[in-house]
């Protein structure tokens, strides 16, 4: 590790899919680095790779894609050198996910508790089912589930999204991980149910010192939560800050049509800000900057060359020819 | 508002129940709505998920029968007339829905899904001609005309939705229900998306009844807005006192929820809405909103709150006068 602070760190990392068509790199080269007891957003839009990078974390890619280079540590183990055996170790205890959609990723014919307990005992041999089922009761009741003795024996289908996405947040802590990554956690939920998970999110960070990676399309989600921002375009990272940072000092034209696409209460313009175009196919990226097709600021030089992550201010990094040339694009 | 206040459309007491299969159980998706749309506005549906927007939306337009209550479309009863008194009707109410995918055949190419309308109803007097329309059609959402003969799985999200845009104004309808039409779109997209329904507004004299779940988007699209909770209305108000002073507390609520894009205001005094929305198979008594609203007296439990008018607003709350809600 580079860093002590860091409890993960991301070098380099390649995730490709091996398609007929050709190879895609939904992942191009990535660096990310999660320091302890911190909450990191790592955010694009659909296809951009952010899901990929969280896949790649957890061992969870599955043929025609793979890791086809980089590294990621975490506590000084590269996980994306372990066996399948060495990573379920970590994986689940030490780092755990939650996944967007609360329906399709609990069992529908098992009862919750039981599926929440299962963690616990694969991972901890010691304790009996006795011992478990109170812990799982006891992270019931910690997440705001209401009656958490009686939710333990309800099936999913008996829950709604708000408290099946509580059992999910359940799962993943019960074994106290060191690491949450929450892959778009409150997009299929409703906003006030929103409000309150991720309410609860900062919440558990705050009483258990743990480090959460918030994968989302939701810059509003991001201002709310995260101390520092990713954000992701075509596979690779366009702009890195603090939170306050990024939103106050945004250097990349990406982020910047991002952010002046959001529609917002107060200000009532006759029309949206748009970026024109679409996402790139990642089988035929532009040549040079990957976003130069869509942005207002590009010129030749853009289109030849693929511009570095370059540093624009204290801990403020962006890939832009524009920004290299001196202060914010 | 485009043209003085002629009314369009006109909901009175209008209920939709589902039946769940089990003797005698019953949801109420639609409770006793009164609403008006008036010619050349955007009305703005928004609630959570099983509020019963979606189910009003098709209702209002006939694409489900209603149980009780009544539908006046320019004057005339539609959930009176029968099917082939209602047909000359159907090509003036159309719908745009939310997921891109799921709505178009992906057998069909753009040119048929376009003009499928258009041949249903026999406007053109030749196939060459439908195709000119077709073509009009496409430039009016944006879709390059070489894409004529291509399938929507050659398209991108946006695109699609562009296409369903185009097949619902293909008849020239007077009213428009857009059933999420953004949701399942990307931030910059989504934009691109709006502004065009807003353009094709102002250059059709469109009306649109927009279900929406998200107080930023309808903030931009709306004029009037309608906040449904659990099958009933719990406020109609214009878009901008709506905003600025919520009457209901329901809607206060929702407004602080939205996460909001800027990290100076994540600090702000949030109230954050306990509990979970009643089961709509076992309805509160009274007031449905009462078992998460803070502010619930006896008189909640008691007795429905009737949608009344307060000021120009209308409002189903007990104590709409005496809150001071925040925005």
């Amino acid at each position: 590790m580079e860093n002590e602070q860091n409890v993960l760190e991301i070098r380099g990392l390649r995730s490709y899919f091996f398609t007929e068509k050709g190879t895609v790199p939904a992942v191009d080269g990535i660096d990310l680095d999660i320091p302890r007891g911190k909450i990191v957003g790592l955010v694009g839009e659909s296809g951009c790779g952010k899901s990929m990078t969280a896949k790649s974390i957890m061992g969870l890619l599955r043929a025609p894609g793979r890791i086809a280079g980089g590294s990621v540590l975490f506590e000084g183990r590269d996980l994306a050198r372990l066996s399948d055996r060495e990573l379920r170790r970590i994986c689940g205890r030490d780092i755990s996910m939650v996944f967007q959609e609360p329906m399709t990723s609990l069992n529908p014919v098992l009862k919750v508790g039981r599926q929440v307990r299962e963690t616990l005992l694969v991972h901890d041999r010691s304790l009996n089912k006795q011992e478990a089922r109170r812990q799982v009761i006891e992270m019931f009741a910690k997440v705001g589930i209401p009656e958490p003795e009686r939710r333990y024996d309800c099936y999913p289908h008996e829950l709604s999204g708000g408290l099946r996405q509580r059992v999910m947040i359940a799962m993943a802590m019960v074994c106290r991980p060191k690491l949450l990554i929450a892959d778009e956690p409150t997009t299929a939920l409703d906003v006030t149910i929103e409000a309150q998970i991720l309410r609860l999110m900062r919440q558990l960070r705050d009483e258990t010192g743990m480090s959460v990676l918030i994968i989302t399309h939701n810059l509003g989600v991001v201002a709310e939560l995260c101390d520092l921002v990713y954000v992701m375009y075509a596979g690779r990272i366009v702009e890195q800050a603090e939170t306050f940072d990024l939103f106050d000092h945004t250097a990349h034209p990406y982020t910047r049509g991002l952010l002046a696409s959001i529609p917002r209460i107060g200000a009532n313009p006759d029309r949206l800000h748009t970026i024109p175009g679409v996402v790139p196919n990642l089988l035929h990226l532009p040549k040079g900057c990957a976003f130069c097709n869509r942005c207002e600021l590009a010129d030749e030089a853009c289109r030849t060359a693929s511009p570095e992550l370059v540093e624009v201010g204290p801990r403020h990094k962006a890939r832009c020819l524009r920004c290299q040339k001196g202060g914010n694009a | 508002m485009a043209e003085a206040n002629e009314i369009l459309l006109q909901a009175k007491g209008l209920t939709k129940v589902f039946s769940t299969g089990r003797k005698g159980q019953v949801v109420h998706a639609v409770s006793q709505v009164d609403l008006t749309i008036y010619r050349g506005e955007t009305l703005a549906l928004v609630g959570e998920s099983g509020c019963g927007k979606s189910t009003l939306g098709r209702t209002l337009i006939r694409m489900l029968p209603a149980t009780a209550g009544q539908v006046l479309f320019c004057g005339q009863d539609i959930t009176a007339m029968n099917d082939k008194q209602f047909r000359p009707l159907r090509r003036r109410l159309q719908m745009v829905f939310q997921d891109p995918y799921a709505s178009l055949d992906p057998r069909m190419k753009v040119r048929d899904i376009i003009a499928e309308p258009l041949d249903t109803y026999r406007v053109c007097p030749s196939r060459d001609e439908t195709t000119r329309r077709v073509l009009e059609l496409m430039q009016a959402v944006g879709i390059p005309a070489e894409f004529l003969n291509r399938y929507p799985h050659q398209f991108s999200g946006g695109q699609r939705q562009r296409i369903g845009i185009a097949r619902a104004i293909a008849l020239q309808p007077d009213l428009i229900v857009c059933d999420e039409p953004v949701s399942a779109l990307d931030v910059s997209v989504q934009s691109q998306v709006l502004n065009l329904l807003k353009d094709l507004q102002q250059q059709f004299g469109l009306t649109y009844l927009f279900i929406g779940h998200d107080l930023s988007v309808i903030n931009f699209i709306a004029d009037r807005v309608c906040v449904m909770f659990l099958g009933t209305v719990c406020e109609i108000s214009p878009k901008e006192e709506l905003y600025a002073r919520p009457l209901h507390p329901y809607t206060s609520f929702l407004l602080d929820a939205i996460p909001k894009a800027d990290p100076h205001q994540r600090d702000r005094h949030r109230q954050v809405l306990a509990g979970e929305v009643p089961s709509p198979l076992d309805l509160p008594s009274g007031c449905c909103f009462r078992t998460r609203c803070p502010y619930a007296t006896d008189r909640c439990a008691a007795e429905r709150p009737a949608l009344r008018p307060v000021g120009d607003r209308l409002v189903a709350c007990h104590r709409a006068e005496e809150l001071q809600l925040g925005g």
